[in-house]
Parts: C-alpha cells; sequence; structure tokens
C-alpha cells in the first residue's frame, strides 16, 4: 500500500541535499570545532557556514544564532534565559493560551519554581491573539512576552509585528516560537521587533535534533547549562556538527524554494479544505479562514474522535494527526482547541492535515474520499452495538 | 484479506498470540488498551493498562512488524471494572473483576470499536481458551487445551455475536512451555516475564482500594452466629468475603466461616462447615455461549470461582434469571460468576444473587 504523508507539522522527511551533506561531514570531516589545529578548523568552518545561511534565512546576523537541541531547548533558553537575566529588575512572564507545550510548560514550571509572575492571555475564536490583551497584561515587572508566530495545530498566524512593536515600546524583551512558520514564511528580523526566535530543523526538511535560537544582539539571556563555553556560553557543549550543517542546508534550500513552494502548498491546503467541506458533513475547519500556515487544515468533526481517525486513517494509509497528540493513547481534547471556547465533545473529534514538498492533488484527493468513508463508518458505530 | 487485532497486553501470552497469526500471513494489527491515567495513582507493576505494560506490547509489536496503536479506554474500565469492584466489596459481595473487564472493557468497548469504528473483522486475545465452530454452525467456546491454564470461567458471557468475531490461538497451545518456545523463537522480550495472580489495579492487598475508596463500609459491626448470638465484632463489611475463615471461634476451637454479610445492620453471620446447608443459589444475568440454554432446566456441571472444581448440579432458567439447584452443599459469595460446563464445553453462567438467607 503506498503511503500518503500528511503530517508534516509534526515533522518532515530529510531532503536528501540535507542527508549527503551530513553523510559528508560525518565522514569527512571528525574534528572538534573548539580544536585549533586543521581538522578544528575545518570542522568550524562547517558550524560557521550553517550559521550564515540560517541568520541569511531571517536577515539576522550570524553572531545572533545561538544552535541548540531543537525547538524546545530553543523555547527553554528564550524563556528560562531571559526571567534567569533579568530576575534582579523584573520578574513577569506573558504568554498565550495557545503557545506549545514548551513554552506553557516552561512558563508554569518558572511560575511554580521560581517565582515567575505568570499571564496567560487568551484568544479569539480562530486563535488570534490580540495585541491589545497583550499591552494590558504588560506592567513594569514584566521581563518578557512569549507568543508562537504560527500555532502547531490549528495554523493561525499571529500578529507579533504589532505584539513586537509593543513590547519594544515597554522594554519588554519579545520571544517567538517561530517552529512552525522557518522555511515557510519569510521572516525578516530588521522588521519584525523581535528579540528571540525558536526554529528547529525537522519542521522544514532538516534532522531531528537541532535547532536554533535567533537572539538579537544586546538581548540578555542567561545561560542554562555549564560547560566548555561554545555558543559563546549561551549553550554550551561541543557542537551537534552534522546536524548544524543539515540545518544550515535545509535553511537555505526552504529560502531558496518558498516562494514557489508556498503558494503550491496553500493551493492543496485549500484542496484539502474545499474536499472536506465538501464531502464530510458538520466538518468545522479551526483556526484562522485566511490568516493560516500555507501548509495546515485542521478541522474538528462531530460524531467522532480523534483517536479513531487517526487509526482508522493510518490504516488506509495515511498519516495524519489529532491536535499535536505529543500524549498518545489518552484522548483529553486539546488545550489550544479549549482556548478557542470550542466545546470539549467537538473538541474531541479534531484532525490535523499538514501538506509539504512532496504532497500532490491526487494525494489530497484520495485523502478527502479515505477521510469521508472513515467519518461516515465512525458516525455509524457510535448507533450499532457489536 | 480479512485483518485481525490483537489485544497485547505487554505480557507473553497475548504477544505470542499476536505471534502466531502473523506467522500464519494474516493482516494483524495490535492495539494495547490504556486502562489507567498515565502517571495516575495505580501504581501496579502487574497491571496490564499502564504505561510501563504499553511499552512492552509496543516493544512486541515491533518485533513481529505489525501495526500497532495505544487505546485510551481508561474511563470505560474505571467506571465497569474498578467502581462496581468498590461497591461490590463495600455491599457484600465478591466481585470478579476479570468477568467484568472481558464483559465490558474487551468485549464489549475494545471489540465494537475494533469491529465498528477501525473496519477490523477479527479481534483475538491471549486468553487460554478455544472458540471452535460446531457441527450446527454455532460457535463453541471449550476449555483451554493446557487445563491448567484454562480461563474460560472468566468468559463465560461470550455469546454468538461476540465469538463470530473473537479468535483465541494460544488456547490451542498444549502448554505454557510451548507458548514460551514460540515467544523465544520470535524474539518476544516477554519469554521469560513471570505471571500475574494480583488483581491487576489492586495489588498486594485490595482492601486497601476498598477502604480508600469507600470508608463507609469499613465501619465495625457485630459477628453472629446464626440463631442471633452475638460472638464477637469485625472491623468492616468491605474486608470480609462469604466463605471466608474468621478469627471468631478460635478460643472455642470452632472453625468459623462468613456464611453471609448483612449490610444494613452491618452483620457478619458466621458458622461451622455443618452449617452451610446451602444447595440452592439465585442467578442473575444468565447468559447462555449459544443464545439459548439446552433447555428450560438441564443437568450441568457448575464452576463457582476461577479454577474451582466443576460441581453436578441443576439450572432452571427464567429469562436472564435462574436458579441453581446443587446436589452437594456448598457456600458461594454473592458476586461470583456461575458457570455451567457439559465437559469441555462453556454452555453459558451467570452472577450469584445476593443471598436471602
Amino acid at each position: 500500500m503506498e503511503r500518503v504523508y500528511l503530517d508534516h507539522a509534526a515533522t518532515t522527511p530529510v531532503d536528501s541535499e540535507v542527508a549527503e551533506a551530513m553523510a559528508r561531514i560525518l565522514s569527512e570531516t571528525h574534528g572538534n570545532p573548539s580544536s585549533i589545529y586543521a581538522e578544528g578548523r575545518a570542522a568550524r568552518s562547517a558550524v560557521d557556514r550553517a550559521r550564515d545561511e540560517v541568520a541569511a534565512a531571517i536577515n539576522a546576523d550570524p553572531s545572533e544564532i545561538v544552535f541548540t537541541s531543537g525547538g524546545t531547548e530553543a523555547d527553554n533558553l528564550a524563556l528560562r534565559g531571559t526571567l534567569r537575566a533579568r530576575r534582579d529588575e523584573r520578574d513577569g512572564l506573558v504568554t498565550t493560551a495557545i503557545e506549545h507545550h514548551a513554552v506553557i510548560d516552561t512558563a508554569r514550571d518558572l511560575e511554580r519554581h521560581d517565582g515567575a509572575r505568570l499571564g496567560v492571555v487568551g484568544v479569539d475564536r480562530y486563535g488570534v491573539v490580540d495585541p491589545e490583551a497583550i499591552r494590558d497584561a504588560i506592567d513594569e515587572r514584566t521581563s518578557l512576552v512569549s507568543v508562537m508566530h504560527a500555532n502547531n495545530e490549528i495554523g493561525t498566524i499571529e500578529p507579533i509585528a504589532k505584539i513586537g512593536a509593543i513590547c519594544r515600546h515597554e522594554g519588554v524583551t519579545f520571544h517567538s516560537d517561530a517552529v512552525q512558520t522557518v522555511g515557510a514564511l519569510e521572516i525578516d528580523v530588521r522588521e519584525i521587533p523581535v528579540d528571540l526566535l525558536s526554529i528547529n530543523a525537522h519542521k522544514f526538511y532538516g534532522p531531528k535534533g537541532v535547532g536554533a535560537l535567533y537572539v538579537r544582539r544586546g538581548t540578555r539571556v542567561a545561560t542554562m547549562q555549564t560547560g566548555g563555553g561554545q555558543e559563546k556560553g549561551r549553550r554550551t557543549g561541543t557542537e551537534n556538527v552534522a546536524g548544524v550543517v543539515g540545518l544550515g542546508v535545509a535553511m537555505r534550500i526552504a529560502r531558496e524554494r518558498r516562494a514557489t513552494e508556498s503558494p503550491r502548498q496553500s493551493e492543496l491546503r485549500d484542496r484539502v479544505i474545499a474536499g472536506v467541506r465538501a464531502r464530510v458533513p458538520g466538518a468545522v475547519l479551526n483556526g484562522h479562514p485566511t490568516q493560516r500556515l500555507p501548509n495546515n487544515a485542521s478541522f474538528c468533526i462531530p460524531g467522532t474522535d480523534g483517536e479513531s481517525l487517526i487509526v482508522a486513517l493510518d490504516l488506509e494509509g495515511f498519516a495524519v494527526s489529532s491536535g499535536s497528540a505529543c500524549t498518545s493513547g489518552e484522548t483529553e481534547p486539546s488545550q489550544v482547541l479549549l482556548a478557542l471556547g470550542m466545546d470539549r465533545e467537538l473538541a474531541k473529534g479534531s484532525l490535523r492535515v499538514t501538506v509539504g514538498r512532496s504532497t500532490t492533488a491526487s494525494q489530497v484527493d484520495r485523502f478527502v474520499d479515505a477521510l469521508s468513508r472513515v467519518v461516515a463508518r465512525l458516525r455509524e458505530s457510535a448507533a450499532v452495538a457489536v | 484479506m480479512s485483518r485481525v487485532f490483537v489485544a497485547m497486553s505487554g505480557g507473553v501470552d497475548s504477544s505470542v498470540a499476536a505471534a502466531i497469526l502473523a506467522d500464519r500471513g494474516e493482516d494483524v494489527v495490535g492495539v494495547w488498551m490504556r486502562l489507567v491515567p498515565s502517571g495516575g495513582d495505580v501504581d501496579a507493576p502487574r497491571c496490564c493498562g499502564t504505561d510501563e505494560a504499553g511499552e512492552d506490547a509496543r516493544r512486541a509489536a515491533a518485533a513481529l512488524g505489525i501495526p500497532f496503536y495505544a487505546l485510551d479506554y481508561a474511563d470505560v474500565f474505571g467506571e465497569k471494572v474498578v467502581d462496581r469492584f468498590v461497591d461490590a466489596y463495600a455491599g457484600g459481595e465478591t466481585p470478579n473483576p476479570c468477568v467484568s473487564c472481558n464483559q465490558h472493557v474487551k468485549f464489549d468497548a475494545l471489540l465494537h470499536d475494533v469491529v465498528r469504528k477501525f473496519g477490523g473483522d477479527r479481534l483475538a486475545t491471549g486468553h487460554y481458551v478455544r472458540a471452535t465452530t460446531g457441527r450446527d454452525g454455532r460457535r463453541q467456546l471449550l476449555r483451554a487445551r493446557d487445563a491448567s491454564k484454562d480461563q474460560s470461567y472468566a468468559l463465560y458471557m461470550l455469546g454468538q455475536r461476540e465469538l463470530a468475531r473473537l479468535e483465541f490461538p494460544i488456547g490451542e497451545l498444549r502448554d505454557k512451555s510451548e507458548t514460551r518456545a514460540i515467544a523465544a523463537r520470535f524474539g518476544l522480550a516477554t519469554a521469560t516475564k513471570a505471571e500475574s495472580m494480583d488483581i491487576c489495579f489492586a495489588p498486594g492487598d485490595y482492601r486497601e482500594l476498598v477502604r480508600d475508596r469507600a470508608p463507609e463500609a469499613f465501619v465495625p459491626g457485630p459477628v453472629e452466629r446464626t440463631d442471633g448470638t452475638v460472638v464477637g465484632t469485625h472491623a468492616g463489611i468491605g474486608a470480609l468475603t462469604v466463605g471466608q475463615r474468621t478469627g471468631v471461634g478460635v478460643a472455642t476451637g470452632e472453625r468459623l466461616y462468613v456464611l453471609h454479610l448483612d449490610t444494613e445492620r452491618r452483620a457478619a453471620v458466621v458458622g461451622t462447615r455443618a452449617e452451610i446447608a446451602r444447595r440452592t443459589y439465585a442467578l442473575t444475568d444468565v447468559t447462555f455461549v449459544a443464545g439459548d440454554p439446552p433447555s428450560s432446566r438441564f443437568a450441568t456441571n457448575v464452576v463457582l470461582r476461577y479454577r474451582g472444581i466443576p460441581l453436578a448440579g441443576y439450572v432452571d432458567v427464567d429469562r436472564s434469571h435462574a436458579t441453581l439447584d446443587l446436589e452437594a452443599p456448598a457456600l458461594v459469595a454473592p458476586g461470583q460468576a456461575a458457570v455451567f460446563y457439559d465437559g469441555d464445553e462453556v454452555i453459558g453462567g451467570g452472577v450469584v444473587a445476593r443471598s436471602t438467607l
């Protein structure tokens, strides 16, 4: 059976050029980037090139890029590092109800164990954060505001330029988790007043286990680990050279292809949305109708549950997701959907379809076919005993 | 090709059941049921519904190269098995949680989902029991080939509708060593695991759970003889089971057993073996594998506890109720299953009703 992969928000397949670059560096360059001899210089230079690529993609300076083990570490470093660095003057943290666990759980941990004062701002029914609500939540003790660039479950793009401007005006550090958008949307840190930005390679056809935090020059971020002092002491530990190289190549390819790939994926996304609307009665589109990621179509399907949808579709050959689904085998409705004000029962029937570079219109059509069959079966099942 | 789902607990039996089916070239899908919330308060290393068991099941499925899903049945398990278990003890009955789990979780909720939601054709489990099709085309439920492992007692509630969809591959195996050999052949890590005997969600002393959830059942009350003479006190109905020997009477050298628990007066009625004169029991929720009883009154061998000895008797059926007449007196706790056998074949069964002593 041919598999159809429609869960690119969870992760993306590694681009073959990325994989080749990583294989080459693993076999040809064994040096430690901190070593001063030739092997070390070769490794250092590979890491530098990757840093240049990542910086260029968001119009940052290479010195503003800190490599991490991924998006979660970048988010942790941004939140914990900022609160620690500024804790003598400020102890407030403002975030939103629809952040990824890497942000919201870190924020709650800081509240519980480090005495941070946490403010959680709600969203409207499309999942949009109101910049004025952020302004209202900021006070003279606020250290950091963290608002994601686009939501991983429902795809809504947040007005981070406006929020960043407010933060800058209030003298508050602004972090944005851009794990879902880097590679898909244009991000220019000289245009958007963002101080910290989280990046994750495996969301744009790079390897898992590597990411970066953009740290605007002058932004104070304390380190979370101590050691040999790599990454200017902000993220110490011998560099994941092959991973970093993969991140750099993936970033370059994403930048080169964005202008053609994003509109192409938007069309496929709209084909999913139109198909589901036509073939699955009662399906509700989650997130903003237009201000959404080019690859994300998210639905709630009444009379179904996410777990059953995923299992049944997998057995039909389709890989899709129910919300973020970081917790398998448990059927709690998504906190993000509940934050939109959605009814608990409806929220249980959530389905996220995220297209990617390899997705075709014919795959989308076959998926919509399979989904309409599966939904009909699940709805029937509720009324029938064994 | 038809698709068979296997309920995998993480233990050796269900892993081997999956291995046998996969080895036959069937389209096999492994499912594991989460029965307690993750990180929940039920910290039972032997419980098949915990995270750790789920990991074992996932690894076994991966070793067999079959798809695997962890599915959440914690709500139905909590309500239909754990809550009922506590309520039964608190009400002076002796529940059989394995029967409730089979009846409500595995062969109702899971079987329904497999067939109706996931489009599966059949469900297999790692129970030691056999299901065959008789000459008349009806499905039959038989004791396992290895009588020492037989689990048919806890499966008596299965009917034609369920059995049409069920398979029990390991019920055909000669003995546990054959199971372990197959596990070893497929490289299943479960091959050396010990067998569990506890109540899965209440390891050690189940009374702790009952005391925790139903403290009202742990109010002391009188211990009486059948003539009403008070001979002592007990710590609470929830800690007692009909048929259990009591400490009371030791001074007089008599062996006294709990004959009856009167929840209204919180009294435990005790007596000697000679006082166990009961040969007749009322049964409720009576079901038959074939759908109907062999006749409205039939002779049978009835088993009254897990791995109990078959006792000769007669059953008089009145719709979902029945009267059981044993040839010799026996002491049976209300809440236990009474399962009717004809040789190795399970005819049906019911639940022993609370006594009207």
